[in-house]
């Protein structure tokens, strides 16, 4: 699918009408770089550059004296019980934001699409995605901020209220601060809920592409909701599945607000995911070399999976093709 | 990666031939179906249900009632405390410049910057594309220290324009991406029949390019606009003073102040969500023509 077919282009040396843009030379196009060039290298690159250096030395910050400490950091960053954490964090995080929106947002495209939209009417699958999607515009803060106040965690709290009214005994339970499986169940509520509209609208989206006939057909022949799931809506709709998988991949990888506002990385630092860790270090750390590292390490690390899931997405085409 | 424009509408398209789909009565299984979706959707916006039905209570009635207990009466203590302690109207212009200058210089530098990658086809332009998306595969932690000192060093602290300098490279990474493969396939003949006209380059980008591609550079400018107004961490940052705070900020800041009443954070809460939701409303159908710009193949 492109926007026009591809005009077939002749030669330049037979078209007269390329030459006046071959007297000028390509060039001319580089001037468009400029402005973004020098706002990439400096908000991009510079930093990165900077960091990476750093990572190689012991830095008390401000006035303090840099001291060279080749590999220290590094070596350091893997027997780090703290960062060992939050990598294992991320695993539950990346469940939080990339499975299983994933998993439920396919069947809520496929609901909304299959059923709602062609049996009970186009406005209401409509107005239902939307309502999914609120939560994706809502600034991570706010969102934050609202579950927060949602898991206080005395009687104060919604949802100990919620709970002292189901049993009919007190619950007080300390969801944030008291232990980690609370806490960390806590942060992946609050993810999955901020991610779930972004597949769900994605994938509606892909389904557009159907030929409603498709389904008719299938129903049809006898096809119920499920089987026509498996062999209509899943093929069709896998380079979404890979976009959303690759994206919200990434996203996970650099995650940072819902841990800042929820948890703040307790209860006693088990909450840590790696960005918050590399942001503690570098405003309260004592070195700000190692903060760096850990700042370096993610980077290299988001980097590496962008390119995997690029290539397997090449290769995938081909094989397509 | 295809074009905004055409992507088909959201509603899904009404079958061309009467089928007797439609008159076909709706099974119970179906109704199930539509009432699993139903829930869902409910779950969804509970929380913010929740906020609705608390923000209008006093503090007292807030304390001897239960969540989710309507209001005894309409009360507003929350929302005046709120809108007398935090100076909300500063937050919201300063969400809305930053955003707005945001999208509008991020746009423009995508569009530059497409223009030499799709049409122009320098040389090495895979390279240069993956240079730029750079930005969006950074973690901002990884920004944040260098980019403070180098604020800190020309005075840009606490200044908008340090949140929209950073932001315009950052969103412009999408932009770029986007509208060079976009440009990649966009017809020779139009931009030749200019040239022969005695277009300059810049005049066929101003006045023929951006023309067409006007619906999809306003998609991305609403993205770029929510994306900016959602941001955190390094607007947390870089903002420091009471006057130069975001939203978001404001009402973390709220958060994290022990003595807050909790009516107040949530009537807070509740104000803050509001732009938002006018924003979304306005832009729904732009939205969601837009995310799946970047997802078609």
């Amino acid at each position: 699918m492109t926007i026009t077919p591809q005009l077939k282009r002749p030669k330049k040396a037979q078209d007269p009408a390329r030459i006046p843009q071959r007297d000028r030379s390509k060039l001319g196009y580089w001037l468009y770089l400029i402005p973004g060039g020098i706002l990439v290298s400096l908000v991009i690159f510079y930093p990165i550059v900077r960091n990476m250096r750093l990572s190689f030395f012991h830095w008390r910050g401000g006035r303090a004296e840099e001291s060279f400490a080749g590999f220290d950091n590094w070596i350091a960053l893997f027997s780090d019980q703290e960062f060992l954490q939050s990598f294992k964090n991320i695993v539950l995080v990346i469940i939080a934001m990339v499975v299983v929106p994933t998993l439920l947002g396919l069947i809520i495209a496929a609901l909304l699409f299959d059923v709602v939209g062609r049996r009970f009417g186009g406005k209401l699958s409509s107005f239902l995605r939307a309502t999914y999607y609120l939560p994706q515009i809502l600034p991570i803060a706010v969102a934050g901020v609202m579950f927060s106040w949602i898991l206080k965690p005395n009687s104060d709290g919604v949802l100990n209220q919620f709970l002292t009214l189901i049993t009919g005994s007190t619950v007080e339970i300390n969801w944030l601060g008291g232990q980690y499986s609370t806490a960390m169940a806590s942060v992946m509520v609050l993810m999955i809920w901020i991610q779930i509209g972004y597949p769900v609208v994605i994938f509606m989206a892909a389904l557009q592409r159907v030929d409603p006939e498709l389904y008719e057909a299938a129903e049809l022949d006898g096809a119920n909701w499920y089987e026509r799931f498996r062999a209509i809506t899943l093929p069709m709709i896998r380079p979404e599945v890979f976009v959303v998988a690759l994206t919200t991949t990434i996203a996970a990888l650099k995650v940072f607000a819902p841990v800042f506002i929820l948890t703040n990385g307790g209860p006693s630092k088990s909450t840590y995911v790696p960005s918050f860790y590399a942001y503690q270090e570098f405003i309260r750390g004592t070195d700000k070399g190692y903060a760096a590292t850990i700042a370096s390490a993610i980077t290299i690390l988001v980097v590496v999976v962008a390119i995997i899931f690029i290539r397997v997405q090449n290769r995938a085409e081909r094989k397509d093709a | 990666m295809t074009a905004v424009t055409q992507v088909a509408p959201p509603a899904p398209p009404a079958p061309k031939r009467p089928t007797s789909n439609k008159s076909r009565p709706r099974t119970a299984s179906e109704w199930m179906l539509l009432a699993v979706a139903i829930v869902g959707a409910l779950v969804v916006v509970f929380p913010m249900l929740l906020l609705l039905l608390n923000a209008f209570k006093s503090p007292v009635d807030y304390a001897n009632s239960g969540p989710l207990e309507l209001p005894a009466r309409l009360d507003f203590t929350g929302i005046q405390t709120f809108w007398e302690t935090q100076n909300f109207p500063r937050a919201l212009w300063n969400s809305v410049f930053i955003s707005t200058m945001v999208a509008v210089i991020a746009v423009a530098v995508s569009v530059l910057n497409s223009f030499a990658i799709g049409i122009g086809r320098v040389r090495g332009r895979t390279w240069i594309v993956l240079v730029f998306l750079m930005a969006n595969l950074v973690p901002q932690e990884m920004l944040f220290d260098p980019l403070f000192k180098l604020y800190d060093r020309v005075g840009l602290l606490s200044n908008p324009w340090s949140v929209i300098l950073t932001f315009v490279v950052i969103q412009s990474a999408f932009g770029t991406y986007l509208l060079s493969s976009l440009l990649g396939t966009f017809p020779k003949e139009i931009l030749e029949a200019a040239a022969v006209d005695g277009a300059s380059r810049w005049r066929s980008l101003r006045s023929v390019i951006v023309p067409i591609l006007r619906p999809t550079l306003s998609v991305l400018m609403v993205f770029f606009f929510i994306w900016t107004w959602n941001e955190f961490l390094l607007p947390l940052a870089f903002l420091n003073t009471a006057d130069s705070l975001t939203v978001p900020l404001v009402l973390e800041q709220l958060n994290g102040e022990r003595q807050t009443d909790t009516t107040t954070l949530i009537a807070g809460t509740l104000i803050s969500i509001i732009p938002t939701i006018i924003f979304f409303l306005v832009f729904q159908r732009t939205l969601t023509r837009g995310i799946t710009a970047g997802a078609v193949k």
